[in-house]
C-alpha cells in the first residue's frame, strides 16, 4: 500500500546543510548543533549506546545492521584495551551513491558531531575519516571544520571540562571500492594493500592497529546528534514503517530531475521518482536498483514498495544505500548489466578466486552476449556463476554484490538476453 | 645426496635502496612526517606520503617508491603492492593535465561513451595515454559520486559535470591556452 507523502517531517540530517556555503561552528551551533552531544556528555557511555539501540537505528552504509548493537560488541568498562578507535567509513564508491558526499559537503559540522557522540560511546580517544580521495571539496571542508571545532576545544584533552578527550584525523584514501568494505579499510588504513580480513576476529574486538574498533557508515554517524538531542522515541516516530528514523534518498539515471531528498524511512521509491519530476520524456521505467550496483533488479510494480530494509528484501532486493538507479526502455538492461559487472571485476582486490577469476568471466561472457555472439550455453554458464560467486563461497561481499544484479537481471530481463543471442545483436542498437 | 636441490638465497637487503633525506625535500619530509604522527605505525602513512610526493613530482617513479618505503621503514614490494592498488596514484609519468572520466552506472545511462569517444578523438588518444606534446593524460575513473549530474569528468581533482560535446570543447581549449584544440 503507497503511503501518502507526510509533508510535516522534519529532516534532522539536512536541517543544517548549506551545499553553497556551509555553516561555521558558530552558525551550526546557534541552531541547534552540538546539543546531542552535551546531552551525550551528560551521560555514561553505556547510556548512550543504550539510547541509539533503542531509536532502532540501522548502519545507513548498505549492510543495515543495527548501529547500537555493533557497538555493544566492544569491551568497555575499566578492564578494556585503553586505546579503542572509531572510523567514519566515507569512502563512498558505490556506483549511483552521492549521499555522503551531500552530507559532507553541506554539513561538515553535523558528521564531527556524530563522531564525537559516537566515540564518546564506545569510548575511543582516536577517530578517524576515511573519505574517498576524489572528494576533493569534502576534504576542504571536513578539515576546516575540524580545525575549527579544535580551536574551540570541542576536539582534543578534556573537551568540556570533562574527562573525555578526542583526536579527530582526516585520512584521504586514493581510489578503490573495497576499501568500503569495513575490514578492508582497517587495512588501508593501517598501510597495508586493502584486502578484506578474515572474521572472526570482529574489528570491534581485534580492529585497527589490534584495538577495538568501529567503522560506522557517514550517514548513520550523521542520525546521531539527533537522535542524542531529540531522544529515542523521537526518532523512532520519525518514520510510520518498520525501520526508524530518517534516510537521505536520491535517485539517477535518465529522471527529469535526479538528486537528493531526506524523508521518513519508509518512503516508496514511487514517491522519490515523484520527486525527481518522473522519467524524462518519451521514456519508461524499465527496472530499478534500490540502493547502489549492488543490489537487485526491481521492476516498476515495486514502486509502491517501502525503502526499508525488511520490505525491499521481501520484494527480492536490497535496501543498500537507499540511492536508486532507473533504468529507462531506452538503455538496453544487458549493457547495463555488463556496465555494472565491468566495475565489480575491476574493483574485485584480486583476494579469492571466485570473484577474481569469476567477475572477468562474466564480462567476457556479457560481452560476447551484448555484441550478439552469445549463444545459449552462455546464459547457462552466467547462472553457474551466479551460484560460484554467491555468499559463503568469497572472502567477502563484492562479489555477491555484482551477482545480485546480474542474477535479478537475467530472471527480470530474460527476453531481452533471448533477443541479443536469437538477432544475434543488441535489439537497443540501430 | 649426491645432486642437492639448490637453494636460492634471497638477501633481503639485495633491493634497492634509496636514501629518502637525500632525495625528498624538506617540505616533502615534514609533511610526511606530520601524517606519520597522526598513526600507531609509520607504515600507515603510506598512502598520504605517496599523494604528498605526488603532489610535488605528479607521480611516483621508482627512486620516489624506493625513498618513501626508506622513509617509512617498509619493503618497497609492500609499498609497490599499495602503489598500484588505487587508481589515484600514477606510477607512470601523466601529463600536465589529468583527466578522469566517469564510466560507472548513471554515466553510463547518460550515454558517457558519446563523451569518451569524442575524448579520444579531441585529443588523439587513448584511455591511458598521454597527449603528444605532454599536456593531457586521459584516465577512466569509477563512479565519481555525481550521479545527479552525470555524465561528470574529474580535471585535477575538480568536477566537471553535465558534460555534453559542447562542454568538453571548452574544456579542451582552455586547456590548450585559449587556441583551437
Amino acid at each position: 500500500m503507497p503511503k501518502p507523502m507526510n509533508m510535516n517531517h522534519s529532516q534532522p540530517l539536512s536541517t543544517h546543510l548549506d551545499l553553497a556555503n556551509p555553516q561555521n561552528l558558530k552558525a551550526y551551533q546557534s541552531t541547534g548543533g552540538h546539543e546531542g552531544f552535551t546531552n551525550a556528555l551528560k551521560m555514561q557511555p553505556q547510556e548512550v549506546q543504550q539510547q541509539v539501540t533503542d531509536s532502532k537505528l540501522k548502519g545507513r552504509g548498505g549492510a543495515g545492521f543495527s548501529t547500537g548493537m555493533k557497538w555493544s560488541f566492544v569491551p568497555m568498562g575499566e578492564q578494556a584495551p585503553k586505546n579503542k578507535y572509531l572510523v567514519c567509513n566515507a569512502d563512498e564508491m558505490e556506483p549511483g551513491t552521492f549521499k555522503d558526499r551531500w552530507l559532507m559537503e553541506g554539513s561538515p559540522h553535523l558528521l564531527i558531531e556524530g563522531m564525537m557522540i559516537a566515540a564518546y560511546a564506545i569510548g575511543a580517544n582516536v577517530a578517524y575519516i576515511f573519505l574517498r580521495g576524489e572528494y576533493r571539496l569534502c576534504a576542504t571542508r571536513l578539515q576546516q571544520a575540524i580545525d575549527e571545532a579544535q580551536a574551540a576545544g570541542l576536539l582534543g584533552n578534556n573537551i568540556n571540562g570533562s574527562h573525555f578527550s578526542l583526536q579527530l584525523h582526516l585520512h584521504t584514501s586514493a581510489g578503490r571500492y573495497i576499501c568500503g568494505e569495513e575490514t578492508a579499510l582497517i587495512n588501508a588504513l593501517e598501510g597495508k594493500r586493502a584486502n578484506p580480513r578474515a572474521k572472526p576476529p570482529f574489528p570491534q574486538v581485534v580492529g585497527l592497529f589490534g584495538r577495538p574498533t568501529i567503522v560506522n557508515n557517514c550517514e548513520t554517524l550523521c542520525n546521531l546528534p539527533c537522535i542524542l538531542k531529540n531522544g529515542a522515541q523521537w526518532y523512532t516516530q520519525l518514520s510510520s514503517g518498520g525501520d526508524t528514523g530518517s534516510k537521505i534518498y536520491g535517485i539517477s539515471g535518465r529522471v527529469k530531475n535526479a538528486g537528493l531528498w531526506e524523508r521518513p524511512m519508509g518512503t516508496t521509491a514511487g514517491e522519490i521518482l515523484t520527486l525527481a519530476g518522473g522519467m524524462q520524456n518519451g521514456l519508461t521505467l524499465r527496472g530499478w536498483l534500490p540502493g547502489g550496483a549492488s543490489t537487485d533488479f526491481l521492476l516498476p510494480e515495486h514502486l509502491d514498495v517501502p525503502m526499508e530494509y525488511d520490505a525491499i528484501a521481501k520484494a527480492g532486493s536490497r535496501m543498500g544505500t537507499g540511492l536508486i538507479i532507473a533504468l529507462d526502455d531506452r538503455h538496453c538492461p544487458v549493457g547495463m548489466i555488463l556496465n555494472l559487472l565491468q566495475f565489480f571485476a575491476q574493483e574485485s582486490c584480486g583476494w579469492c578466486t571466485p570473484c577474481r577469476d569469476g567477475l572477468p568471466w562474466a564480462v567476457e561472457i556479457l560481452t560476447r552476449i551484448e555484441v550478439g555472439q552469445g549463444s545459449q550455453d552462455d546464459i547457462d554458464a552466467l547462472q553457474k556463476l551466479c551460484s560460484f560467486m554467491w555468499l559463503g563461497k568469497t572472502f567477502c561481499a563484492l562479489a555477491p554484490g555484482a551477482v545480485e544484479p546480474l542474477r535479478s537481471g537475467m530472471k527480470y530481463f530474460a527476453d531481452d538476453f533471448q533477443q541479443h543471442i536469437d538477432h544475434k545483436g543488441c535489439p537497443h542498437r540501430h | 645426496m649426491s645432486n642437492p636441490i639448490p637453494i636460492m638465497q634471497i638477501d633481503p637487503l639485495a633491493q634497492p635502496r634509496v636514501d629518502y633525506r637525500g632525495y625528498l625535500s624538506k617540505k616533502e619530509i615534514t609533511a610526511i612526517e606530520h601524517e606519520c604522527a597522526l598513526y600507531e605505525s609509520r607504515p600507515a602513512a603510506a598512502i598520504d606520503a605517496l599523494q604528498i610526493v605526488q603532489g610535488e613530482r605528479r607521480w611516483i617513479s621508482d627512486e620516489s617508491l624506493y625513498a618513501i618505503a626508506d622513509m617509512l621503514g617498509m619493503s618497497a614490494a609492500e609499498l609497490e603492492g599499495i602503489a598500484t592498488f588505487y587508481n589515484l596514484i600514477y606510477r607512470q609519468p601523466v601529463g600536465e593535465h589529468v583527466i578522469h572520466l566517469c564510466n560507472s552506472i548513471s554515466c553510463w545511462l547518460h550515454d558517457f561513451k558519446i563523451i569518451a569517444d569524442h575524448l579520444r578523438k579531441s585529443l588523439n588518444i587513448e584511455f591511458g595515454q598521454t597527449t603528444s606534446d605532454g599536456k593531457v593524460t586521459l584516465l577512466p575513473n569509477v563512479c565519481l559520486g555525481c550521479c545527479d549530474k552525470a555524465p561528470a569528468l574529474m580535471l585535477d581533482g575538480d568536477l566537471v559535470e553535465n558534460l555534453d560535446i559542447a562542454s568538453i570543447d571548452k574544456l579542451l581549449k582552455e586547456l590548450s591556452g585559449g587556441k583551437d584544440a
